[in-house]
């Protein structure tokens, strides 16, 4: 079973993110589940939204408290919300932000882990430039797909159809695919960096 | 030589013979095949104007739906004395559910017709001025503010007599209950503000409503039948004396509705969509006294020293009653 | 046709198979999506013919649907927490006149202090209602108690509450076999009322009864949910041969075959209880699960059945009975009279704690060494209730608990960061 937490702010599409995450693995044929961190909250509070992936019927109704990856759709819930907490040893850490690791002031955290499962994509920008709208949750789902290796990229597009129509759906899958995109060069650049330390 | 015109009815009765007029003025009770959807037998007090009020609203409305009447009904006299167990006198479809819901569960038995293409079929939903103006008055606003094809009754007489005669929100100031005793400095009922209902239900601009007595039987059901004519939320505010729970005469009960109209303190009209339309005047609007001094729940306020000032306001508040509602009749008119 | 689904959305689709006529609608969370879902679907048109009425109220819904249901019509609402009390005379009044209505009840639990979260209390407040009450132990089953439900309701002239476990189930986005028209409209007649209020046929509703007959009016009532006892094991069976699967009935036993100690429990917590039920099966232990789908009537013959052969039986409730312990626990009780076993409450989640395999685990262990209180919370902080528990003995005008407590909280949970 695969564990997948996601944190951004009402208002993102956290809880959507999740639902959709859980939409493209069922077009795969797996099981999900997705659920949120069902809170009463407003536009601009920390939301928590979960999803579980797996071959086999799921029947755990416990929250994920050591997801196998997080997906940080806002960054200025850093250093706010224990984001990480549980968060298995080498789990995958997507943030939607411009700036490196570094700079984000997680360089002592992730000093030992593996490189290639650290990614960034600015999603925010990618939205406003694909979707003309300020909502990440979309494109990260395509990055999402990059990392794990659990979804296909096409999966995600085709859960990102199923949910909106016309232009947004457009929109969202470009900006899916890009987001796919720069993930994967950034893992392939992490490899690399890698092996010439190896 | 001038016409002089000469009325039917006797001066200040404003009763007239129903074989006097054309056969469709006639009265619903006047015809020997009226509907007696509440069938004799029943248990009201003697003299109850409540069970007057509804074997008159109620056949008349069946009169005016073809005897096509489903009839929901709140909690209280009218519930108790009408059906004990094993018996009822309803000839027509008839629930009693609770007290405070009477409105609602008209809006369902009108939805559950609509959705059945039952047009033809009609609901009244009927309570007394407790499971109107007090618990029942969410569910009643609600069916207002949503414009469902209701006629509601309220039979209004001042009180919880069901129950033993307590205090509603519809009891008059000054009067005596179980629950305001005339006892104290002020005997009797609060003056309060007042929650006359009809105007709040005008204040919903629901397409009809009305305010009736059991002292004109054929005003009321005029104003069932004109009701009847209409779809959407209607209310129908009928004042009907209660001999128990007023203590009066049980002989006394269409005076006593007749004084309530003749001195203001209950303004009989008509309004639709939140316009009034028509009002039945006063020719000589009578003291308030007289009205009152009959009532044993009016007692505290006569005896040796007569309470001048309660008396005066309740007679400020009907001269009100006239003036807000042009009640007085002017030269020319009746 | 499998999709993958919100709970609510799936439970709204499958009522609208069910063809209801009039659906009464008051927003209250964590039920409001699925009426939501049920307006959108009358206003667009694709369930016709139907009337969806916003009423003021929760004690108006149901006032709407016993008016809708005496006049013939298939009549659904949805409620939860303090709306469900909020509506509790016309509850009672609508099993009392024997209307058909189905209910969805998202379970929360009830305030104060006020909180939207899952448990049970909500339903089981309704226990004695006279309303048959059904359990969800995941969406699919959800949705098919629904179709069961009309089934039922219409058959017994009883009403029926499907119970599913609020933002847990109703908020979960899942795999779900949704049914096609056909199979439904094969499996649910269409509403033939025993009573009817018709102005062809005039029938007083709802009349006062004395001394003389209630009694039996009562009984009656009692010996319908005995009947209902026999006859839904058949319902589930003719849905098994409609729908292809197992859903609904009166219980459900897992691993219960030679276990010694067994986990009784309605409800979502279900799939956890039996994920943590197989880890310790794989270590030898020998653990098993009776699951209640059907709360009322409590089917004691079968609970009885199911756990006789246990050494020990642990009833793990989301719900309290304030003052005794349990009240899912004290209705097995009444199943395991003259059982010689040990019996363990166990009061879990809460308000939406979380009930998590590691807390199980630890608990399930120390049922087997027969170690636990008769009654238990699980995870409860007892230094937070230590600290009120003082703090009262100490001051008279010791404040508000709820706020006392969250004070407490806030200074932990501030130290955390």
């Amino acid at each position: 079973m695969f564990q997948v937490r996601i944190h951004g702010r009402g208002g993102q599409g956290v809880v959507t993110a999740a639902e959709m995450l859980s939409v493209a693995a069922f077009d795969e044929g797996r099981h999900a589940q997705a659920f949120p961190s069902f809170g009463s909250e407003r536009m601009g509070a920390p939301v928590v939204a979960f999803c579980r992936i797996s071959d086999r019927e799921i029947r755990l109704r416990e929250p994920i408290m050591e997801p196998d990856a997080i997906i940080i759709q806002d960054p200025t819930l850093l250093h706010q919300v224990d984001v990480f907490a549980g968060l298995k040893q080498d789990g995958y850490i997507l943030i939607n932000t411009n700036k490196t690791f570094d700079q984000l002031g997680l360089g002592d955290m992730i000093r030992d882990w593996r490189q290639e499962r650290l990614c960034t994509v600015p999603a925010m920008e990618l939205a406003l430039k694909h979707v003309g709208r300020p909502v990440p949750n979309v494109p990260l789902l395509g990055g999402f797909a990059a990392i794990a290796g659990v979804l296909k990229i096409e999966s995600v597009i085709k859960a990102i159809s199923e949910r909106f129509a016309g232009k947004v759906a457009a929109g969202n899958i470009a900006a899916a695919k890009e987001a796919y995109a720069i993930v994967i060069a950034e893992m392939e650049a992490a490899r690399r960096k890698e092996n010439q330390h190896a | 030589m001038s016409f002089q015109p000469v009325k039917f009815y006797q001066t200040g009765t404003f009763t007239v013979g129903n074989r006097l007029l054309p056969p469709e003025e006639r009265s619903v009770q006047a015809s020997a095949k009226r509907y007696n959807s509440i069938n004799s037998g029943h248990r009201a007090c003697q003299g109850c104007g409540e069970a007057l009020g509804a074997r008159y609203a109620i056949d008349a409305a069946m009169e005016a739906a073809d005897g096509q009447i489903i009839a929901a009904n709140a909690t209280g006299c009218l519930e108790v004395f009408s059906t004990p167990y094993p018996e009822t006198s309803w000839q027509i479809p008839w629930i009693h559910s609770l007290f405070g819901n009477t409105a609602a569960v008209a809006t369902g038995v009108a939805a559950a017709l609509k959705v059945k293409g039952k047009r033809d079929v009609r609901v009244v939903a009927q309570g007394g001025d407790g499971g109107t103006t007090d618990i029942g008055f969410g569910c009643l606003s609600g069916m207002f503010e949503r414009n469902d094809d209701v006629l509601y009754i309220c039979y209004d007489n001042g009180g919880y007599m069901n129950t033993g005669v307590q205090r509603s929100s519809a009891t008059p100031p000054a009067a005596r209950t179980a629950t305001t005793m005339a006892v104290g400095p002020e005997p009797g009922n609060v003056f309060g503000q007042g929650k006359f209902v009809p105007a709040i239900a005008m204040a919903h601009d629901i397409p009809y409503v009305a305010t009736a007595t059991v002292a004109d039987l054929r005003d009321l059901e005029a104003k069932v039948s004109r009701a009847m004519e209409i779809r959407g939320a209607r209310y129908i505010h009928i004042l009907v004396p209660c001999p128990l729970g007023w203590g009066t005469a049980s002989h006394d009960t269409i005076r006593m509705a007749r004084l309530a109209k003749e001195t203001g303190i209950f303004p009989v009209f008509e309004a639709e969509h939140g316009e009034i339309k028509s009002v039945l005047t006063i020719r000589r609007p009578l003291p308030v006294e007289e009205y009152l001094r009959p009532q044993k729940r009016y007692a505290h306020l006569f005896g040796k020293n007569p309470a001048v000032e309660t008396i005066a306001h309740i007679q400020a508040l009907a001269d009100r009653n006239i003036r807000k509602y042009r009640l007085e009749a002017r030269q020319g008119s009746h | 046709m499998l999709k993958q689904t919100e709970g609510s959305r799936a439970v709204a689709e499958a009522v609208a198979l069910c063809r209801p006529e009039v659906i009464c609608a008051y927003p209250i969370s964590p039920q409001t999506h699925i009426v939501e879902a049920l307006g959108e679907m009358v206003k667009d048109g694709s369930l016709a013919p139907c009337e969806f009425i916003n009423v003021e109220s929760e004690f108006a819904a149901m006032s709407v649907a016993i008016g809708a249901s005496a006049a013939g019509a298939r009549s659904y609402t949805a409620t939860a927490s303090q709306g469900l009390l909020y509506m509790a005379e016309a509850v009672y009044n609508a099993s009392g006149l024997g209307l058909p209505i189905v209910m969805t009840v998202a379970n929360r639990s009830i305030g104060a202090p006020i909180n939207i979260w899952n448990d049970h209390s909500d339903a089981l407040s309704q226990r004695d209602s006279g309303w048959l009450q059904l359990f969800a132990e995941t969406n699919q089953e959800a949705l098919d108690l629904h179709i069961q439900a009309f089934r039922l309701a219409e058959e017994l002239s009883l009403p029926v509450m499907v119970c599913m476990d609020g933002f847990i189930l109703t908020h979960a986005y899942e795999r779900v076999d949704m049914p096609t028209q056909a199979q439904v409209d094969a499996y649910l007649p269409t509403y033939e009322p025993r009573q009817v209020l018709d102005p062809a046929d005039p029938v007083s509703i709802g009349a006062m009864v004395g001394p003389e007959a209630f009694m039996e009016v009562r009984y009656l009532a009692h010996a319908k949910q005995l009947q209902a006892l026999e006859r839904i094991p058949a319902f589930a069976a003719e849905f098994r041969q409609i729908f292809g699967r197992d859903s609904g009935g009166l219980t459900h036993t897992y691993r219960t075959e030679d276990a010694e100690t067994i986990i009784v429990a309605m409800g979502s917590v279900l799939g956890t209880i039996k994920d943590v039920v197989d880890e310790m099966r794989e270590e030898g232990h020998r653990i098993g699960v009776l699951g209640i789908t059907l709360f009322r009537p409590f089917p004691i013959a079968r609970v009885r059945e199911g756990l006789q052969g246990a050494k020990r039986v642990v009833v793990l409730e989301k719900s309290m009975a304030i003052g005794l312990g349990g009240i899912l626990s004290t209705n097995v009780r009444m199943a395991l009279s003259g059982l010689h076993m040990h019996g363990y409450t166990v009061i879990a989640g809460l308000g939406g704690r979380a009930i998590t395999k590691k807390s199980l685990h630890g608990l399930f262990r120390e049922a087997e060494q027969d170690a636990l209180e008769s009654v238990t919370f699980l995870d409860l902080d007892w230094n937070m209730v230590n600290k009120q528990l003082e703090r009262e003995k100490a001051h008279r005008r010791s404040g508000p608990v709820a706020e006392n407590l969250l004070r407490d909280v806030g200074v932990v949970a501030a130290r955390n960061y």
